[in-house]
């Protein structure tokens, strides 16, 4: 089977007064109907590589790639209404903080639909309907009630499951999700990702799981990359943690403090300028 | 033997660029020519520099640039000349002055009515902006509320009643200019404070036992000044109009000064057929005006807090 | 345990919204204090009516043997009591260089040799002479988080309250940051108070802690209770389940 995503050799960089920054320095990897994370702390990429592949990334930013292609099509060569018409559609993105992803002045329900009609024109009930059971699926008890309130009226938690109701109620293939629980409280955290694990599952999509948390996408991932300063590292296989071989993963691993653990000092992370060669 | 090997010393701009500054005057000066990079990178702003910097030479040198004497006019032979006329560049007025001199001595008047204004008005609005901002409560309502009063007048009719009860004269319009100039000074100040006066850093300074009067100069205040900067540059062309507008109905500059808009109000009788008495004078207005403005504009951009890293 | 600070029931109101309802704490001196809890538990407020900085409508604090009034504070507090915050882009003046930040509290307090004192501090948080007259907008979320703790330890505190001081920073920086915390603690003998969400943070520098939700106290324990899993509410054991982390259905 064809994969789904493929990233060979990608690049973003940003042109500055100064000379410019590499946000990305040659990412290369396959995607099929699976879920993928990568990880990394700030300035490692992470987020510009997802960016990069849904189109999302600031106008003064280069991107170049020897092949960058989502389901046969030629992300780099695609006119601007190609990319349009991929995202939200077939590649869909779920952002952090539902506080400044969601439109403010528009009711929940109304973004929803926004987002289904953009992508597949139906009638308004039959849309009203799609978003309602959408809500529903995300585990929104009261999606009626739920429909008509604004974004400031709901929940941190309850927010990003709207996010992802509205990304997933257009079906799409690929799902890239940008530290999607970081702003949650850490109940809530398992909740969303519980629902995240489901729809997923259920519908056969791929999915990116961009975060700074090692442990969390170990296990919910399939596969793992580690990027350091625009590049990747390791791979792991999930749940593989105590196999990874790079300093600087084996750093990250330790370097947290875990309950029932008592290392006093922790041990730090010792940075090689070789990893950002 | 090896050669003794020199770093090479930084240039001006990687050092004061440089972020391991190590001097205050270092960090400051470095700060300030970012800035300046900013504003450089916009030549429409550049262009307003260029003339608000020329406003002030000729107003600096106007001794040496005035071919004539502003004041005196030479009644008999030089009546209603037009530009172009030799030795009179841009045409004399209805008194036999040269009007190129006029307008090069007039500069100095423009300059100082916008520069008194600005140091009266500014500092008084920022004052009572940051102090109802952060004090909030009963001072909050008391000093918005006469704000609202000085803001409710037009502004030229509040400066007209102030000189007419003040007198005629160029001292008493500046006084009344700026007297109606500080409200919206007031008001973004206040806006501005109430932005920072729950932020973290304002709560750190409070924790250290330091008291209100201390945090809003020297912690809040540097935060209002860029708004307020832009906002005064801006307004400058505001100013200078009404205070040609005073000199126009009489009420500022009195004669013989070459004050601008005196200047068009004298020349408005001869606009058919001698139309350069009152035009280049309005031409002058109209240039420094849009220097300012655009001066004004590219301050904006290139004080923007995003770039400055907030 | 001689008591350096202890709060009584105390209630802290924003208009009509109850941050926190009847709280009551106890804290030893040089002990390492926790307040766990998630988004909207009170922790972060309670640290806040500590320092004076939250509308406290009832209840006492006392603060060695001083009872505090309401929201003010004596200039001796702030010697004795110093913060730091969680978000380090947020708590230093952006248009203040290092050098400045840390001499204002000398200036506020009329310390004497600030000099000396200045270049002391900067070198405590690990900090070369390089960074003394940055601006923060030209140093990462960890240094600035060690100016913010250089800052307040200049003072010379006895206790020091910490709002989730790791939080905003790679997992990296954290344990750089709770090293340097731990060492400033063993060398000047300060007592901690810390806010955070984070459990294995909490168990790792604090020896006693309590658990928070929705403004109350739900339960105080030690570290090793908590760690043994020896645990009696059932909103910390869910804390506790919650943070371990991720089982996949499959």
């Amino acid at each position: 089977m064809s994969p789904l995503l493929t990233v060979e050799n990608l690049k973003v960089h940003y042109p500055t007064r100064t000379g410019g920054v590499d946000a990305v320095r040659g990412v290369t990897f396959t995607l099929g109907r699976e879920r993928l994370a990568i990880v990394g702390e700030s300035g490692s990429g992470k987020s510009q590589t997802g960016r990069a592949i849904m189109g999302l990334t600031p106008p003064q930013a280069r991107i170049s790639a020897d092949r960058l292609e989502f389901s046969g099509i030629d992300l780099l060569k695609a006119t601007p209404r190609q990319r349009r018409s991929l995202r939200g559609g077939r590649i869909a993105m779920v952002l952090q903080d539902p506080k400044y992803s969601l439109n403010p002045v528009m009711p929940i329900g109304r973004q929803i639909v926004e987002t289904l009609v953009t992508h597949s024109p139906v009638g308004a009930a039959e849309a009203k309907r799609r978003a309602l059971d959408m809500l529903a699926a995300v585990q929104i008890r009261d999606p009626e009630r739920v429909y008509g309130l604004y974004p400031h009226e709901v929940s941190g938690g309850m927010g990003q499951r709207v996010m992802i109701a509205m990304m997933l109620i257009v079906g799409p293939e690929l799902l890239i999700a940008d530290e999607p629980t970081s702003a949650l409280d850490v109940t809530v955290q398992l909740e969303v990702l519980d629902i995240l694990d489901r729809l997923v599952r259920e519908r056969g999509m791929g999915l990116i799981f961009v975060s700074h948390d090692l442990r969390l996408v170990s296990s919910f991932c399939d596969r793992v990359l580690v990027m350091y300063a625009g590049r990747i590292v390791e791979e792991l296989a999930s749940g593989d943690l105590s196999l990874a071989r790079h300093p600087y993963t084996r750093g990250l691993i330790d370097c947290i403090p875990k309950i029932g653990e008592n290392r006093h000092p922790l041990p730090v992370l010792d940075r090689r300028p070789e990893w950002a060669a | 033997m090896t050669a003794i090997s020199e770093t090479p010393a930084l240039s001006r701009h990687a050092w004061l660029l440089s972020d391991r500054p190590t001097s205050r005057a270092q960090a400051r000066a470095g700060r300030a020519y970012a800035v300046w990079l900013r504003f450089s990178d916009n030549s429409l702003a550049l262009a307003g520099l260029v003339i608000i910097v020329a406003l002030i030479l000729i107003a600096i040198f106007a001794d040496v640039l005035a071919p004539h004497s502003p004041i005196s006019g030479d009644l008999g032979n030089a009546h209603l000349l037009p530009p172009g006329t030799k030795g009179y560049l841009l045409g004399t007025d209805d008194q036999g002055r040269d009007i190129l001199s006029r307008l090069i001595y007039g500069s100095r008047l423009t300059l100082t009515v916008v520069t008194l204004v600005a140091i009266i008005a500014a500092p008084l609005g920022l004052l009572v902006g940051t102090v109802a901002g952060y004090a909030g409560g009963w001072v909050d309502a008391v000093l918005m509320r006469i704000t609202d009063i000085f803001l409710a007048f037009p502004k030229l009719v509040l400066a007209l009643a102030f000189v007419a009860a003040l007198g005629p004269g160029i001292q008493n319009a500046v006084i009344a200019i700026a007297i109606t100039s500080w409200p919206p000074y007031a008001r973004i100040a206040r806006a501005e404070t109430l932005g920072v006066r729950n932020s973290d850093y304002i709560a750190v300074v409070r924790l250290m036992g330091a008291s209100p009067w201390r945090i809003v100069l020297r912690h809040v205040m540097p935060m209002c000044l860029s708004s307020l900067i832009v906002r005064v540059t801006l307004d400058m062309a505001g100013i200078i109009l009404t205070a040609a507008g005073l000199g126009f109905l009489g009420l500022g500059a009195q004669p013989p000064m070459p004050e601008w808009g005196a200047m068009i109000a004298s020349g408005r009788r001869f606009i058919l057929d001698q139309w350069w008495v009152a035009t280049m004078p309005g031409a002058a207005i109209f240039i420094v005006s849009l220097g300012f403005n655009l001066l004004g504009d590219g301050l904006r951009d290139a004080l923007d807090p995003k770039e400055a890293g907030r | 345990m001689k008591p350096v600070l202890s709060v009584e029931n105390l209630h802290v109101r924003y208009d009509d919204y109850r941050a926190l309802d009847e709280v009551s704490v106890t804290v030893g001196q040089g002990e390492s204090f926790g307040l766990v809890g998630e988004s909207g538990s009170g922790k972060s407020t309670l640290l806040r009516a500590v320092a004076g900085l939250a509308p406290v409508r009832e209840g006492t604090i006392h603060v060695d043997g001083q009872s505090l009034k309401g929201s003010r504070r004596p200039r001796s507090f702030y010697r004795k009591v110093q913060m730091v915050f969680q978000d380090p882009y947020g708590s230093l003046h952006p248009r203040q260089t290092v050098d400045r930040l840390l001499l204002e509290p000398l200036a506020i307090h009329d310390i004497a040799n600030a000099e000396p004192r200045i270049r002391r501090a900067l070198d405590e948080v690990g900090l070369g002479p390089s960074f003394r007259f940055r601006y923060p907008h030209q140093m990462s979320g960890g240094q600035r988080q060690r100016v913010a703790i250089a800052r307040a330890l200049i003072v010379e505190p006895e206790i020091l309250l910490l709002d989730e001081p790791t939080s905003a920073l790679d997992a990296s920086v954290q344990a750089e940051v709770l090293n340097l915390l731990e060492q400033v603690r063993r060398e000047r003998r300060l007592t901690f108070v810390m806010v955070s969400h984070d459990l294995g943070v909490v168990t790792h520098i604090c020896e006693r802690m309590v658990t928070m939700r929705h403004g109350k106290i739900v339960e105080a324990l030690t570290s090793e209770e908590l760690t043994a899993g020896a645990v009696k509410a059932a909103y910390t054991r869910e804390l506790l389940a919650a943070s371990k982390g991720f089982v996949r259905a499959n």
